[in-house]
Parts: structure tokens; sequence; C-alpha cells
């Protein structure tokens, strides 16, 4: 699946280049921005609601037992800052508008629209890739934003529900705003943009390459979705790794 | 279209010993052809002879493994050619964008370089559409058109670029053959009024000897004929009869 990196770092440096022309295409832009919170503002919003609640049932009832009743905002809060919303939010984004992104532009392909904007001297780049990939870099990063205080909520109101943990909800965001800084969630809504880059270029990139008809098509998108995804894991890692330092 | 600044010099179109190969099949296998500034020139072949492989090469979309292709003289892969000429396709397919309506689809090319405000790039999306027959179906969507009409479609989309040069693939094969008619009858007017060069890959012979100033034959990835269509009609050469006089004979079977 990587023999394609040099392409992608390609379309990547070819997108950045491209970018003064963003006020040009910005209908474009701002068309795929509400396309792409259309799509996933309700599924964010019930996946991290679901995923701050898992959260705060997997550790709140082993924290009380250890006394520890008081650690469990922090740590939901923290988690859902730093970690889960940005992966989570960034795969489901990968899913929903990555492969979506990856067919319309690989139909486009196939069916030699991208040819004919070619020979219109219209640089797909600029037409197609570019408003995507901005849009999503701006649209993810304000979904993680929204997801991470979801997640809370979530993980606060089954942390005052359930039976084994007990916390108001008073103590549940104390405890949260005391560990939580504003450079955690800053941190998370870092990690996402860089992921928002990988889902929009991974995705571009796939469905420019589309070849071979309805097919090649599903092909494209099943590996705009996977490689974006692998790409997602590895980078949350390395970026990690460097934020911690 | 009659803005002084507008009117196109015609384009001349030099190919020499033009070869492409995709894997182990060599399509295009050193093709020689001239065609003149303003004449209608007309490609025919049987499938799979490398005609359209040879259009997508002559505005840019393929990159040739040897040979070369020039146009008035200037070789096609120089800086900025495409800029300079205005150059245009009718992809077989059409090729029209689904995304986009019939009016968005043929006012593109105005749109996206910004050339004209909206106001006016409407009248002429309605003036070009009215020249194919298509008037008033502006905000239709590609995909409520039938084959003819978005080849039809993507004729206008081609008048809206003002072209010196028009490539058509096939552009009455999906037509019934009345539209044929209308079709061939633009593509001569075009060379009238505004002297555009047009090479045209078809299978009609209606159309073929309809149109040409002049013709050629091309048959596995080289030309095998090329000359007025009289010249042509005129050569003994048995593909070249055989391609030209082919006819579905159904009582040949009853009759050995
Ligand atoms: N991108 C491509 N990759 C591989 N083979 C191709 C490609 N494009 C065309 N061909 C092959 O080249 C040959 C000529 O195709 P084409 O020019 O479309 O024929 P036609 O004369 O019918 O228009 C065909 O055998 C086709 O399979
Ligand atoms: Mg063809």
């Amino acid at each position: 699946m990587f023999q394609n990196i040099g392409e992608m770092v390609l379309l990547f440096w070819r997108t950045l280049l491209a970018l003064p022309q963003t006020w040009r295409q910005r209908q474009k832009v701002f068309d795929q921005f509400f396309e792409i919170g259309n799509a996933s503002l309700l599924m964010v919003c019930v996946l991290s609601f679901f995923i701050g609640g898992v959260l705060a049932l997997q550790t709140g009832p082993v924290l009380v037992e250890r006394g520890l009743a008081g650690a469990v905002g922090g740590l939901v809060g923290i988690s859902m800052a730093k970690e889960l919303a940005p992966v989570m939010m960034a795969i489901l984004i990968a899913g929903r508008i990555g492969s979506a992104m990856a067919a319309e532009i690989g139909s486009m392909r196939v069916y030699q629209e991208i040819d004919a904007l070619r020979t219109m001297n219209i640089n797909p780049i600029h037409y197609l890739v570019l408003p995507r990939v901005v849009a999503i870099a701006l649209a993810l990063p304000m979904l993680v934003v929204f997801a991470i205080l979801v997640g809370w909520l979530g993980g606060a109101l089954v942390s005052i529900a359930n039976e084994r943990i007990v916390v108001s909800f008073g103590a549940f965001f104390g405890n949260l705003r005391e560990v939580v800084d504003a450079a955690d969630v800053a941190n998370g809504v870092f990690k996402s943009f860089c992921f928002a880059l990988i889902v929009g270029v991974v995705s571009c990139h796939q469905g420019l390459v589309t070849i071979g008809g309805p097919r090649g098509i599903g092909r494209s998108v099943t590996k705009a979705v996977v490689n974006s995804i692998v790409l997602i894991v590895i980078f949350d890692y390395v970026l990690t790794s460097i934020l911690l330092r | 279209m009659n803005a002084p600044q507008l009117t196109p010099h015609a384009v001349g179109l030099q190919v020499r010993g033009l070869r492409k190969r995709f894997g182990a099949h060599e399509v295009l296998r050193g093709v020689e052809l001239e065609i003149n500034p303003g004449e209608v020139f007309v490609l025919m072949g049987p499938s799979g002879s490398g005609k359209s492989v040879l259009l997508r090469h002559l505005i840019g979309l393929e990159k040739p493994d040897d040979g070369e292709i020039r146009i008035n003289g200037e070789p096609l892969d120089s800086d900025g050619i495409m800029s300079r000429y205005r150059m245009a396709m009718v992809f077989q397919s059409g090729a029209l964008l689904n995304s986009l309506t019939v009016g968005e689809n043929i006012g593109l090319y105005l749109s996206e370089h910004r050339l004209k405000p909206p106001a006016e790039i409407a009248r002429i999306v309605a003036e070009k559409l009215e020249v194919v027959g298509l008037k008033g179906i502006e905000r239709k969507m590609p995909n409520e058109l039938s084959g003819g009409m978005k080849k039809r479609a993507a004729i206008a989309r081609a008048l809206v670029i003002d072209p010196q040069l028009i490539l058509y693939d096939e552009p009455t094969s999906e037509l019934d053959p009345l539209s044929a008619v209308v079709i061939g009858e633009e593509i001569l007017k075009l060379k009238e009024r505004v002297h555009v060069t047009s090479l045209v890959v078809s299978h009609d012979r209606d159309l073929a000897f309809g149109v040409a100033d002049r013709m050629a034959v091309i048959n596995e990835g080289r030309i095998v004929a090329i000359g007025t269509p009289e010249e042509i009609k005129a050569r003994p050469d048995p593909i070249i009869q055989r391609f030209l006089q082919a006819d579905f004979k159904p009582n040949h079977r009853n009759h050995p």
C-alpha cells in the first residue's frame, strides 16, 4: 500500500502550491465544508457521546473502588481531548467523507471528466483537490472541538447516573478543569488538523489514480479509507511522541 | 464571438512519427499526419485502431513515446502552448461533469477562467445551446439527457472556448440521422464562419464524405491512406475499400 506515498507527497506539495488559489475557489470550499458538516455532525455527536460514556464506564468503577472518585473527570477529559476525539473522528471522517471524495473524483476520472477539465485548461488540483483538502482541514478540527465537548458531557452523565461511580456533575468538571488545560485541547485539535490533511490527500489521490471502470472506483474507495486509517494511526503515534516531548 | 481580439487565426497540425504503447500493446506505430489550417479533416478506421488515443495525444492528454506533434510549427510540449492556442475536444462519451448542470458545464471554461461576467456567460451558453439544437435545457443535469443530447451539449461546451482547433471523437455515433446531419452542417458552418480547423474521427461515411476537405484512414496504428475524399474513394487498397464499402447484407447468408 505504500508504493504511492511518493505520489501522495507530490500531490500534497502541489496542493500547498495551489493554496493562493483558495480565495478564487472559495465557493467550492464552502460547498465542501457544509457538505462535510451536514454528512457527519450527527454521527460525530452520537459517536463522541458514547465514547465519553464508555470511557467513564470502564474507568469510573475501578477508580472509585480505589478511592479515586475525584480523578474520573480528569481521566475522561484528557483521554477524550488528546486522543480519542481526534483519532476516532478522523477515522469516522475517513469512512464518511474520504470515501465520498475518492468515489466522486474516481468516477470523474473514469468517465473522462478530468480529461475534459484538462482540455479546458482547468487544473484538476485547483478545481477538485484544493477545495476538498482545505474544507476538510477546516472542518475536522472544528468537529473535533465539538466532539471533545460532547464526549465530556457523555462521560459526565454516565459518571452521575451509574450507581457504581456516582460522581456529581460539579466534581466531574471540577477535576476535569484541574487536569485538562487549553494546551491539551489544542494538542488534540492540532493532531486532527494533520489527520484531515491525510484523509484529504489520500482520498483525492486515490480518486485521481482510479483506473478501470466502476470496479476501479470501488477499489479506490476501499483503498482511500483503509490507507487513511492506517496512516492516521501511524501518524497519531508519531505526533503524540513529538508533542509529548 | 464578434469581438475582434477573439477572431481566431487558423492553426495547422503536424504529426511526425508518433508512437505510443500501453504495456505490450503498441497502439500508435509511427503516425504521420499533416492537417492544414482551416480544413475539415476526417479520420476513419476500425474500432481499436488508435483513433481516440491519437486525438488524446493531439490535445496533450497523453505523452508520446516517440515522435512529435506541432501546432503551427510549435512543439505541443512547449511551455504555455495550451494557453496560447484555443483547442477543444468533444469526447466520445461527451464527458460532461455530472455534478454540474448542463448550463454550468457549457459555461465552465468562461466561469473558471473568469473571462466573462455571469450574465454574459448565461447569454453565451443559451446561444451555443441553440446552435446545437438544445435550446433551454440549461438547468437539466447531464444524467437527464440521452446519449445524443450529451454529445451535442459537449459540442456546445467546445464551441464556448471559441476554438481554433476542434477535435471530434465520433460526434455522430449516438445520434439519430437527423441530428447527425445537423452536427455535420454545424461542422461546416464553423469552418466558414470562424475558419476553425476541425479533425473529425468518425465511422459515419455519410458524415465523412459530406464534410471532409481531406481524409485519412488509420489501421493498426498507422495511417494507410490520406487524400481528398475522391482520392480515397479511388484507392484500390483492399483495407480501405472493405472499410468504405462494408454494408449490412442480410440476404447473403441465404444466397451464398
Ligand atoms: N489508457 C490505456 N491503457 C491501455 N490501453 C489503452 C489505453 N487507451 C487505449 N488503449 C488501447 O489502445 C487501442 C486503441 O484504442 P482507441 O484509440 O480507443 O481505439 P479507437 O480507434 O476505437 O478509438 C485499444 O486496443 C485500447 O484497448
Ligand atoms: Mg474511440
